[in-house]
């Protein structure tokens, strides 16, 4: 029989697997987390070799392949070094449109920190000076969201 | 013509049923630390680094970009390198063929599994067609179950032939201080251990690990100056047959280890191999590959696995000791074990493994298991090819 496949409905699948997911923080990152939940305070580490400090905290200096031990606070400020303003919905955005992610760079820190900027749109631009607004105590987990995002000065 | 190639340095993490303490990133780095310690390099001595794992088992892929603090890749060459179960041989044939091409001296071979974050069997099914096999015959126990009843109905074999595979892969496990089950188990203990899907039981199969395993491999008259009694890669091969289990003679053997080792064996000049070979890591993620693989190795004849096995030859100090590592039933982070193995081959032809030692190893065999039923070997030798 032959069988002209032209003429054929092409059917799909639905999948039924959802695979539950749940990552190791590990300790130094966990360190970091703790740190915002109990103390409202941003932690980083300084690499003993390049005396980068990062934010968040890392095991090891990526450049130098050393470990990193000495933990460092920095400040809940800083500048805003690069942003975008979202204006599209998507279900996996942290909060409702419209709002900005940006790049923080903490005063006392070598890298900026990926965040959120909710406020005051109309006055990002880069380099204007932000400071990190913590949720409150009994809201935090231990998770990057327990700050709430930052706020322009 | 391709240089000669050896591992000259080999490192692992203590493997682990879990690790809270770190992350995928600093987990992989610990293990590479350990092998660039073991060679006395740096890392910014390595050339270019293959990196592999199963991306589903941790949902964070690209691990050859988002790794690189941990890798030690920050400005090299890097790529990742994925083949399911064989992904820990196939990085090593990948570092093999990398220096072998004269492009790169000395280059880094990871693998890397993190099987706590994630429902593993749950995973391993989304390897398979989602159309037609997936739903009945998927994960890890379905088409082995299939292949340990075919060979019992063809020779005889019995579980507890098989269960003395399990015992004596456990037993080693006692000397490997990175061994995540170290606990000594009888034929007893696998018997009355709770049947997963005929034959096979729990003790039979392999457990889920966290771990991380790195090799160095350097080229010919750089390997020299690095390590005193570098292991030589004599040969390597891979064979990848089927993606349809209905399509598998389970009756035939393991196919594409008969075609790899049958490569293998001929680049390296071996006949009679457990004569010639001198100790084997084998991927044997469940008791029965002990008794039906090492025949499709040719250590011994179609359905002489469970004598060869009852008769002590693959025991520490028997003909052919096979796992000395312990091998998969005790230690399983899948992006990681195959390179376990050949790490362990490495370990045992440079006298590096300490109260697992085999004497005078000068050829040691590795093999990689995975997919659906592919197969990857590695051959490796004191003496310079």
């Amino acid at each position: 029989m032959t069988v002209n496949l032209n003429q054929v409905e092409s059917l799909t699948l639905q999948g039924q697997i959802a695979v539950p997911y749940t990552w190791w923080v590990g300790r130094v990152g966990s360190r970091f987390l703790i740190a915002l939940r109990d103390e409202a305070k941003i932690i980083g580490n300084r690499c003993n070799r390049c005396n980068t400090v990062y934010v968040p905290p890392r095991g090891n200096c990526g450049s130098c392949f050393e470990d990193i031990d000495q933990f460092v606070e920095v400040s809940n400020e800083g500048v805003v070094s690069a942003y975008t303003v979202v204006r599209f919905k998507y279900p996996l955005q942290p909060v409702d449109t419209p709002f900005a992610y940006a790049l923080i760079h903490l005063d006392g820190a070598d890298v900026s920190l990926a965040h959120i900027i909710k406020a005051d749109l109309d006055k990002l631009k880069n380099g204007v000076r932000v400071r990190a607004l913590f949720k409150e105590r009994s809201e935090r987990t231990g998770h990057i969201l327990d700050i709430d995002s930052f706020q322009i000065i | 013509m391709a240089r000669r190639v050896a591992i000259v340095g080999t490192g692992q993490t203590d493997h682990r049923s879990h690790r809270p303490d770190v992350n995928g990133r600093e987990m992989i780095y610990e293990a590479v630390k350990r092998a660039l310690d073991d060679c006395q390099l740096s890392i910014h001595d390595i050339d270019a680094i293959i990196i592999g794992n199963m991306d589903h088992f941790e949902s964070i892929n690209y691990v050859d970009t988002w790794s690189v603090e941990g890798s030690g890749a920050v400005m090299k060459p890097i790529m990742k390198v994925t083949t399911g179960g064989t992904t820990g041989a196939s990085v090593a044939i990948a570092a093999y063929y990398h220096v072998a091409s004269g492009f790169f001296d000395k280059v880094l071979a990871i693998g890397w599994e993190k099987n706590s974050e994630s429902d593993t069997t749950a995973a391993i099914i989304t390897c398979s067609d989602p159309v037609w096999d997936r739903a009945f015959y998927s994960g890890a126990i379905p088409s082995l179950a299939t292949e340990a009843s075919a060979y019992m109905k063809q020779y005889g074999a019995t579980q507890e032939d098989a269960a003395r595979v399990a015992v004596r892969d456990r037993t080693n496990a006692l000397s490997n201080p990175h061994a995540h089950l170290r606990k000594p188990i009888t034929i007893e203990d696998v018997m009355a251990s709770p049947m997963l899907a005929y034959p096979i039981k729990l003790l039979d199969v392999c457990p889920r690990t966290d771990g991380a395993a790195a090799v160095v491999f350097a080229a010919d008259g750089v390997a020299q100056k690095i390590a005193p009694k570098p292991a030589w890669i004599r040969a390597c091969a891979a064979r990848h047959t089927y993606s349809w289990f209905g399509d598998v003679d389970y009756n035939a053997g393991l196919l594409s280890l008969q075609r790899a080792s049958k490569e293998a064996y001929q680049r390296a000049g071996i006949r009679e191999p457990a004569d010639e070979i001198d100790v084997a890591e084998l991927y044997l993620p469940y008791s029965y590959a002990g008794l039906k693989w090492i025949e499709d190795l040719g250590f011994c004849g179609p359905g002489e696995g469970p004598g060869f096995i009852r008769d002590g030859h693959t025991d520490m100090g028997g003909k052919i000791p096979v796992n000395p590592s312990g091998g998969v039933i005790s230690t399983n982070c899948i992006g990681a074990t195959a390179l376990l193995r050949v790490a362990e081959a490495a370990m045992q032809v440079m006298g590096k493994a300490g109260q697992r030692q085999v004497p005078d190893v000068e050829v040691a065999l590795a093999t990689g298991f995975g997919g659906c039923f592919w197969s990857d070997v590695l051959i490796l030798g004191k003496a310079r090819p």
